[in-house]
């Protein structure tokens, strides 16, 4: 770990304006990612400004059919809220199962958000939920937010303070562990939204999440495990790696797909 | 107290665990000295390059740096290797110099390169990154087959990355049996390279006393004598006498923390240079890189067999991976360790095996839990399974048929060994029923009806542990004696420090040793004190390794404590005006036989330091009795592992539902630590079949550098295990012990790749690669859906 500068702001304004008067200074969350990359020399940011202190950007809300999450909320609140698990099965559901407790009880939705790790859970619910993300300036459809591995339309300086999940009238995360990471090998999140089936891959894309059209109409059609389980996804799109070959990723996709349906009901 | 009191044979809880559970452990990275300072050792990128030249001037007047050195500067012996074995032919095998700190060239990611010295670790890390070293990248060699098929050199001054190309029995023979036989079941296996990750990393404290011209050693070892004779004379000349190495309390080795490692010759070779006690601690993923792997065999086997399924002749091909070089044990662990167990427990009455150790731009391959009988297991239990399906019969009609009967003992086989005690089928017959094998067939259904594959694994295994007869092994190439020694220190008031040679890194010595006391002394445990690990208290010892401790470490400790009666019986016989032949001892009391004339052990002791009227000629004050104990053969534990799996064919994800496993481990001191030892093997063993697995790319670089890539078995990956033992005594030492320590690890793997394949047999899967991962599991399924659909 190089030597950095620490900020620990008590108001998102704050946060902002020690942002602005860094070099080159970072958020830090739940610290999760930040940390380790610390650790091994890979980041060199000259200020770190600990976002822990500002309590505007913790809670849970429900409002006006939807979920709405600060930043700043952990893992381990969102699956264990009361709130989320009557709202939102799937995705309390999904928060439990983020890494290991120790994660959950310092990761933040926000952080995970931000990151967009391609094998990440959280931009497979945001994506196929069709949440918006709320920043110091703008509010973002998930559609427009992720946009390539460890890459979202944030600006460099911009923060964000809550993601808005509409709650669907059905849906369910299928997570297929990575054996060593226990990171996303595939993860898919099929949801009955206002606007129709959405189907959200996480784990495989060689862009990082993706939507799955050809499987939307085919639950717009008839909402089944057999109308997703076969349709495999083009596995020139995936990615390979020693755990998973495009071709496996590519299957698993089709048989999660299938009992995310199935456990959705 | 526990049942069965606190002597041989009782579940004592563990003494150590008070301060292990409570965060209490002294471990070698919890050792600061006075004005220590940190060493950060700069490591190769490559698998193979040259060192042009290094250029440390920014590094040297970076902030708190004292001082940097480079293999230019570090002017030392190699890191020596302790077993030499001979080819075929005669010669001995190759010997490739290993420099503490590489010089010229780097032969595998991790090389030690440089090394800074500075106030902080931090400091020492940040100037490191401004040593500019200049290297000629080479092509690399990781492939073992690529390596001995003229690809790049590794060493080149040796000409060749073969090592040595080792044989036992008679090939001619051997053939000749074959080309009569009534059947040849073949196999190719690869026993799959892991990385060894004990939860502490290795750590090294080196220390010069100006004053006494003293070096101490604080490290994370399994034998720290050994270091001391292998580093004191080898590496750096410095004599026994003037060197201390301390081992304290050690976090798991598992094999890794036996061998001689470069860093701990840095930081001694260091500290008077710089004046001040130096520490290094490796980060994860820097033992990722630099902790000895394991395993890493590619083999072709057939067995012959009569028309019954007898096995008639075994013959045995193996490459075995060595790594860029020779770690401390590394050349007998495919030789001695396993071409000697592949009669395992069957009356193959003739066997060959040839192997060829070969050098690659890979991290050092050595001992790892089992160390060459996990492969030898693995080998035979996987070929067994395939002759049975080859000749109609069941897995266990075909072991029953070939069992070396439990009244041929002792049995010599074909390959050295000679077994003194077991009984396979009472071993087999338990674990039948532990494990409801009459109940799998319902299971089975019922698994078919949730569309899951079911299967069924049997290992029937043996290993050689109770390292080892001295002349044995000396005839065999190894350049040390394997005893053991134990001093029994009576205090003047009765209670007992043991010295002991033996070293526990996680095994439960102290507990398990103190049982020994307790019985044969008649003390409390809290009157026991286990004494380990420093070379300075200690006599001399040769370390924890190949399950020795009880069957070789224990046994000193009885011979010292039998002396120890001895002198004792004497000393009552004095006092109580009897004849040493009417004292008896019994329950810590020397009674004279026939009468209430009785003393305490405590009694006698205050006597010998208190010998107000001995008769000096005949007996001398004190109660302090030290002895060697050199093993008179192996010991030969074994049993039968049964491994249940489910699979889904959909995901290729397979689960472990029931894990039996029946040992016989001879005489039980611990019942609980002997389970204990058997659950933590098992685990590894399943690690090894379904998810432990080293990966480098062609260019040697480690694909599985860190836990996001290297899946460690976790709890959840495990069931819960059905252990029990079935003994049978070691005939050659007086405790009859044998060894728990890896059993678990060497007699599971094969039951479950064998529980897998059948599992998918109907589906046309006849093979199947360790480790079995999900996605390995769905492609065998994949490729064989063609081959299953055309039968
Ligand atoms: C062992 C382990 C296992 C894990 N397993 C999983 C898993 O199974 N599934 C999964 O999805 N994740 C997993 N994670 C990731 C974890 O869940 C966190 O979500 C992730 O580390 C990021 O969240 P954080 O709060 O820790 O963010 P940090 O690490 O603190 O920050 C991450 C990045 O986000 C930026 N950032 C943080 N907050 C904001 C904000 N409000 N506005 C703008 N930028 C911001 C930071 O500047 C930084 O660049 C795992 C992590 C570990 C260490």
């Amino acid at each position: 770990m190089y030597d950095f500068a620490y900020h620990k702001p008590s108001s998102v304004a704050d946060a902002m304006a020690a942002l602005k008067a860094a070099d080159d200074g970072k958020f830090l969350a739940g610290g999760m990612t930040m940390i380790p990359t610390l650790k091994q020399r890979l980041a060199q940011p000259s200020d770190l400004i600990d976002l822990s202190g500002v309590g505007d950007l913790v809670g849970i809300t429900v409002s006006g059919g939807a979920v709405t999450i600060g930043a700043m909320t952990t893992h381990a609140a969102v699956a264990t809220s009361t709130d989320v698990q009557s709202a939102i099965p799937a995705l309390a559901a999904l928060a439990g199962g983020i890494g290991d407790p120790q994660v959950r009880n310092r990761g933040t939705i926000g952080g995970s958000v931000a990151n967009n790790d391609p094998a990440a859970d959280y931009p497979a619910a945001c994506l196929a939920l069709g949440a918006t993300i709320k920043t110091d300036r703008r509010e973002m459809a998930a559609d427009d937010f992720f946009t390539d591995l460890f890459e979202t339309a944030l600006a460099d300086d911009e923060i964000i303070l809550s993601v808005s999940f509409p709650k669907p009238s059905k849906a369910a995360y299928q997570k297929f562990d990575n054996p060593a990471s226990r990171y996303a090998l595939v993860g898919v999140f099929v949801a009955q939204t206002a606007g129709g089936p959405r189907v959200a891959v996480t784990g495989s894309g060689q862009n990082g999440v993706f939507r799955v059209p050809g499987m939307e109409s085919a639950l717009a059609s008839s909402w089944s495990a057999d109308a997703v389980k076969g349709m495999a996804v083009d596995a020139g799109t995936l990615n390979s790696d020693i755990h998973a070959s495009a071709e496996y990723r590519a299957h698993l996709i089709g048989v999660m797909a299938g009992r995310a349906v199935t456990a959705a009901g | 107290m526990p049942e069965g009191g606190t002597g041989i044979g009782a579940a004592v809880k563990r003494v150590e665990d008070q301060r292990f559970l409570t965060g209490r452990g002294n471990y070698t990275d919890d050792l600061n000295r006075y004005g220590q300072t940190y060493a950060y050792i700069l490591r190769s990128p490559h698998a193979h390059a040259t060192i042009n030249r290094i250029d440390t001037a920014a590094a040297k007047s970076a902030p708190g740096v004292l001082a940097v050195f480079t293999g230019e500067d570090m002017e030392v012996g190699s890191l020596p290797c302790g077993w030499q074995v001979h080819s075929k032919d005669g010669t001995p095998m190759q010997e490739p110099g290993h420099p503490p700190l590489a010089r010229g060239k780097v032969r595998h990611v991790g090389d030690q390169v440089a090394v800074v010295i500075a106030e902080t670790y931090a400091q020492a890390k940040d100037a490191a990154e401004k040593i500019t070293v200049d290297y000629g990248p080479l092509p690399a060699v990781i492939n073992m087959n690529k390596a001995l098929a003229g690809g790049a050199l590794v060493h080149d001054e040796i000409g060749t990355n073969l090592c040595y190309d080792w044989e036992i029995g008679d090939e001619a023979e051997v053939d000749a049996v074959f080309a009569k036989a009534a059947h040849v079941t073949e196999i190719d296996i690869v026993n799959n390279r892991l990385i060894p990750n004990a939860m502490e990393p290795r750590a090294a404290v080196g220390e010069f006393d100006q004053a006494t011209g003293e070096y101490t050693l604080y490290t994370t070892s399994q034998n720290p004598h050994v270091i001391r004779l292998l580093m004191g004379a080898f590496v750096l000349s410095i004599p026994e006498h003037k060197l201390r190495v301390v081992a304290p309390d050690v976090g798991g080795g598992f094999g890794s923390k036996i061998y001689h490692y470069a860093e701990e010759a840095i930081v001694t070779w260091a500290a008077p240079k710089v004046g001040r006690p130096i520490k290094w601690t490796a980060e994860r993923s820097e033992s990722f890189i630099s902790d000895a792997h394991g395993r890493d065999h590619i083999t072709h086997a057939k067995m012959a067999m009569d028309a019954d399924g007898k096995f008639l002749a075994l013959k045995v091909a193996t490459k075995a991976n060595m790594g860029a070089y020779l770690s401390t044990f590394a050349p007998c662990v495919p030789t001695y360790l396993y071409a000697t167990l592949l009669a395992g427990v069957y009356t193959t009455p003739i066997i060959h095996c040839n192997v060829k150790a070969v050098f690659t731009n890979t991290v050092p391959v050595d001992a790892y839990r089992g160390a060459g009988r996990p492969e030898a297991t693995y080998l035979l239990e996987r070929l067994v399974a395939k002759c049975a399906r080859e000749m109609g019969l069941s897995q266990v009609d075909i072991r029953r048929k070939n069992f070396i009967p439990s009244d041929a003992f002792p049995y010599q086989t074909p390959v050295a060994l000679q077994y003194d005690s077991g009984d396979y089928t009472a071993t087999l017959n338990a674990a039948l029923k532990a494990a409801d094998v009459d109940g799998f067939d319902a299971r089975r259904k019922a698994a078919e009806a949730r569309g899951k594959r079911r299967g069924l694994g049997f290992s029937t295994y043996l290993e050689a542990c109770g390292i080892a007869p001295s002349a044995v092994v000396g005839s065999l190439g190894a350049r040390a004696g394997l005893y053991e020694s134990a001093e029994v220190r009576v205090h003047p008031t009765g209670s007992v420090t043991v010295f002991t040679g033996s070293h526990s890194h996680g095994q439960g010595h102290e507990t398990t040793f103190a049982q020994l006391v307790s019985d044969r002394l008649g003390l409390p445990l809290e009157n026991i004190e286990i004494s380990h690990g420093d070379t300075n208290k200690v006599q001399f010892g040769m370390g924890t390794y190949g399950s020795r401790s009880l069957a070789v470490g224990g046994e000193a400790i009885v011979k010292a404590m039998n002396k120890v009666v001895t002198k004792a019986t004497k000393i009552a016989a004095h006092i109580m005006e009897a004849s040493e032949s009417d004292i008896e001892f019994k329950d810590g009391q020397f009674t004279v036989a026939g009468t209430d004339k009785s003393m305490a052990f405590g009694e006698v002791a205050l006597s010998a330091y208190v010998p107000h009227n001995f008769p000096h000629e005949e007996l001398e004050p004190g109660l302090d009795e030290t002895a060697f104990y050199d093993p008179l053969n192996f010991t030969y534990p074994g049993g039968c592992h049964i491994c249940e799996v489910e699979i889904d064919p959909d995901t290729g994800v397979t689960t472990v539902e029931r894990m039996t496993a029946v040992d016989d481990v001879g005489r039980v001191i611990n019942p609980m630590i002997v389970a204990g030892q058997i659950h933590g093997g098992i685990a590894q063993g399943i690690g090894q079949a379904l998810l432990e697995g080293c990966v480098y790319d062609d260019n040697g670089q480690l694909l599985t550098g860190s836990y996001m890539d290297y899946t460690m078995p976790r709890a959840d990956n495990l069931p819960s295990f059905t252990v029990g033992t079935e003994v049978t005594l070691c005939t050659h030492n007086s405790l009859g012990v044998k060894g728990c320590g890896e059993v678990g690890a060497i007699g599971s793997p094969p039951a479950v790749i064998n529980a897998v394949v059948d599992a998918l047999w109907d589906l046309g899967v006849h093979d199947m690669p360790m480790p079995a991962t999900p996605q390995t599991v769905w492609a065998a399924i994949q490729a064989a859906r063609p081959a299953a659909a055309a039968e």
